[in-house]
């Protein structure tokens, strides 16, 4: 650990300090911290003159910086030390065509070609149509079924495949394939103009516009040194704020209607659209689309917005309340959340799973506690009382982190409103970035952990950008809810983790 | 033909129900729902409609509709509407007409089965294990009837002087066969706690997920064939409940069709007061519906007197 560097979450630091290691030292440093409860920020390659390096940000109580050069081929930290780089290492080998030696279960992450242009890892022809045609884990036996479901599915949910081995209603094994919706965003992004960067990060993944955005627009502030006004930063956490109302009461709303009850369903329905409304009011989209821009927000939430907030969250907290009581003591609901889909605390913490879907196995692990971005140092945490990591913990971990939301956007809005100063509003103007920097933001999205890391080369340009959404952890989460549990199960297990399938596919 | 005349009746007014339980549980989740008549809609909708078939199915597939529906109209010609007689009726019919309805469910399992999904492999899988524990309780039921009149035809039970009815002297017992019909209703009509009819998720689907590869009029007659069957275990109950022993009349008739809302209005109720049970908890709830009977069944071997 003495030879990584310790960082801090949205400070830019120069190329230069980054400690570059030797590959050995990089592995047992990597070792040592994952093993004593560390986990993985950010692990990704990139290329430079010819050489291929590794790069990882990783956090304990605090988040370090180590790096390594490698040669088309390493060896894998996954087989030997901890689960947590399996799927890090996997995008390793299929964005740069490095192939991590000795990795258990070598598999492609989103189906493309590497960016290199080394012989693929993986032997595919990305000419042929290669979704679908590969081989998937198998269990053998006569009593053995696999049922296959997607990528096209029933309603409007986005398309992602999953295999499952079965015996009879029991699930033994089940494979998620995801990257149908692969649009090659890290590798777009350094070349756009820095107009359509905001834009392109509000739709890595559409409900998590706002949490996407903040990471790209911190990383740049730091890279070009800009200020934001307290106000701008203070709109920034209430619109983050909202959008986790939205998603978790939708969640709430969805997973009722999942267990067939549907009064609960219907309410939480037409309350989401009451916060999706409360973003509109701050910038005119219900997503938070074009909120955030670098150097501040481009609307300026005014008495106006602030009264329009103030008197709908009197209007909804105690509805809220209401509809929370009656989804969470209507025994049949219980029956079926309880017990099912369980993660133990000890495969949590092995696969690092974030956000609510951590929490709910006891990983308190909450960047706005830990990594504190914004006017986040100023506020309450939230804490979660049934963290016993099935269905009923996850929708609970939901309810808590609703009331713990609505609490602070009443808080911020209060600050808001004791603020002096006079506000601008700002749009997004080309800056110079810090040439040879580095940057990696941290923020809770609704979903848990976003992170967007930069680098810079000589010129001030971004040479690599790196995006990872919480559901790239999580996906492996769900796959381990459902191991002995019934095939029936499947759609209640995966609305409690609700995970993105283009945020992870980018 | 008053017999043939209600049954006429029953046929046209079947599909109005449904919309019923949609009004209620519209009314719970506060929303205006859609219109009572939406079930003659869909169907008019879907008999315009043209059928989609999978290249890999074959005559089975398309033979699985017809049969259900045949098998679902069948039980109502048995069946003696408020207090008319049966249009057709004979010793041991009661017998055979749940047979039949077996053999509705055998081509539905066929032509689920001819499509090679493993999701309809899975719903068939589901959907026999169920009602084959679901045909304990009404062959119990049917021990029972036999029991305290000597018969095994519907007219018998539910026509003329001596018809059995929660009025009766038996009456105690008839509460424990309307509690548990209502459960097998509930099974064999693939209805909230059993199964969800409302959701999209095929993986738990157990009725629903069979009929995903049927469209255009194969899927209307699969529909109307779904609201004859529910329509007829709903009838079995009200006959159960209210007595029409007296002879036919207009009058008897409205009430008849008024009381059958009531078996909707409480199906919607349940739909809208609880959740779907656990795949695993659905055979205890069938096997408890079947003891209810069974339980009835032992009172009337006078081992207590």
């Amino acid at each position: 650990m003495d030879n990584m560097l310790k960082i801090t979450n949205g400070q830019a630091i120069a190329r230069a300090s980054i400690p570059l290691v030797p590959f050995e030292s990089f592995f047992t440093s990597l070792s040592t911290f994952v093993k004593n409860d560390g986990y993985i920020v950010q692990f990704f390659a990139f290329t430079e003159e010819d050489k291929n390096f590794i790069l990882a940000v990783v956090r304990n109580s605090d988040l370090y910086v180590i790096s390594t050069e490698v040669g088309s081929i390493f060896q894998s930290l996954t087989g030997q030390v901890s689960e947590k780089f399996h799927m890090f290492e996997r995008e390793v080998a299929e964005q740069y065509g490095l192939r991590p030696d000795g990795h258990p279960w070598l598999k492609m992450v989103r189906y493309h070609p590497n960016y290199t242009g080394y012989p693929d890892v993986f032997d595919n022809d990305y000419a042929e149509e290669i979704p679908g045609n590969y081989s998937y884990f198998q269990v053998k036996g006569e009593a053995i079924h696999e049922v296959g479901v997607g990528p096209v599915h029933a309603g409007i949910i986005e398309p992602g495949h999953f295999r499952f081995q079965c015996a009879g209603e029991e699930v033994l094994h089940l494979e998620i394939q995801l990257g149908y919706q692969h649009r090659g965003i890290e590798k777009m992004l350094p070349t756009m103009p820095m107009k359509r960067m905001p834009i392109i990060c509000e739709a890595i993944a559409g409900d998590t516009a706002i949490g996407h955005n903040l990471c790209l627009c911190q990383a740049i502030e730091s890279l070009a040194g800009m200020q934001i006004e307290p106000g701008a930063s203070i709109t920034r956490c209430i619109a983050l704020e909202l959008e986790r109302l939205a998603n978790h009461i939708g969640d709430l709303g969805a997973l009722s209607g999942d267990v067939a009850f549907n009064p609960p369903a219907s309410y939480f329905g037409r309350i989401r659209g009451e916060f999706l409304n409360l973003l509109q009011v701050l910038c005119g989209n219900r997503f938070g689309k074009g909120l955030v821009r670098p150097g501040g927000v481009a609307h300026i939430m005014g008495e106006e917005q602030r009264q329009l907030l103030r008197d709908k969250l009197a209007e909804i907290t105690p509805e809220i309340e209401h509809v929370c009581d009656l989804l969470f003591t209507a025994h049949t609901v219980l029956a079926r959340f309880e017990h099912t889909g369980t993660v133990s605390k000890e495969m949590a913490s092995d696969l690092g799973l974030v956000g609510y879907a951590g929490r709910a196995c006891g990983l308190a692990y909450d960047a706005r506690v830990a990594f504190p971005t914004e006017c986040y140092q100023d506020l309450p945490a939230n804490s979660n009382k049934v963290t016993d990591g099935d269905v009923n913990s996850r929708a609970w971990v939901r309810r808590e982190e609703i009331m713990h939301s609505l609490q602070l956007i009443t808080m911020l809005l209060a600050k808001h409103e004791a603020l002096m100063e006079e506000e601008k509003a700002v749009q997004t103007r080309p800056v110079n970035l810090a040439a040879d920097s580095f940057v990696v933001t941290v923020n809770e999205g609704w979903r848990g952990e976003v992170s967007h890391a930069i680098l810079t080369d000589r010129q001030g340009d971004v040479q690599r950008y790196k995006i990872k959404d919480p559901s790239f952890h999580n996906w492996t989460g769900l796959a381990m809810s459902l191991r002995n549990q019934g095939i029936s199960d499947f759609p209640l297990c995966n609305k409690s983790y609700n995970l993105s399938y283009c945020g992870f596919d980018l | 033909m008053i017999s043939f005349l209600s049954l006429v009746l029953a046929l046209l007014a079947a599909p109005l129900y449904p919309g019923i339980i949609l009004k209620v549980k519209a009314f719970f989740a506060g929303k205006k729902g859609p219109p009572l008549l939406i079930k003659y809609y869909t169907l008019l909708k879907l008999l315009q409609k043209g059928s989609v078939y999978s290249t890999s199915s074959s005559f089975v597939f398309t033979l699985g509709p017809v049969v259900s529906f045949a098998a679902a109209i069948f039980p109502l010609c048995f069946f003696p509407f408020a207090g008319s007689a049966s249009l057709v009726s004979f010793y041991g019919d009661v017998v055979l007409l749940f047979y039949i309805m077996g053999i509705g469910r055998f081509f539905t399992v066929v032509a689920a089965l001819d499509t090679a999904s493993p999701f309809e492999g899975m719903g068939a899988a589901r959907e026999v294990f169920f009602s084959t524990l679901a045909e304990l309780a009404i062959f119990a039921i049917l021990i029972l009837f036999y029991r305290l009149t000597g018969s095994l035809s519907l007219n018998d039970y539910f026509h003329g002087e001596n018809i059995i009815t929660l009025a009766g002297v038996s009456g105690a017992l008839i509460v424990l066969v309307i509690v548990a019909l209502f459960m097998v209703l509930l099974t064999e009509n693939s209805r909230v706690p059993v199964d969800d009819p409302a959701t999209h998720l095929e993986l738990t689907m157990i009725h629903e997920v069979m009929i995903l590869d049927h469209s255009g009029p194969d899927l209307a007659l699969i529909e109307l064939g779904a609201f004859y069957k529910l329509f007829f275990y709903a009838a079995f109950i009200i006959q159960l409940i209210f007595p029409f022993t007296a002879p036919f009349s207009i009058l008897n008739m409205l009430l008849f069709f008024i009381l059958m809302a009531l078996v909707y209005v409480a199906v919607g109720v349940i739909e809208s007061i609880m959740a779907r049970f656990k795949m695993d908890l659905v055979p205890k709830f069938i096997l408890t519906s079947f003891a209810l009977v069974f339980f009835a069944v032992i009172l009337t071997m006078g081992v207590l007197q």
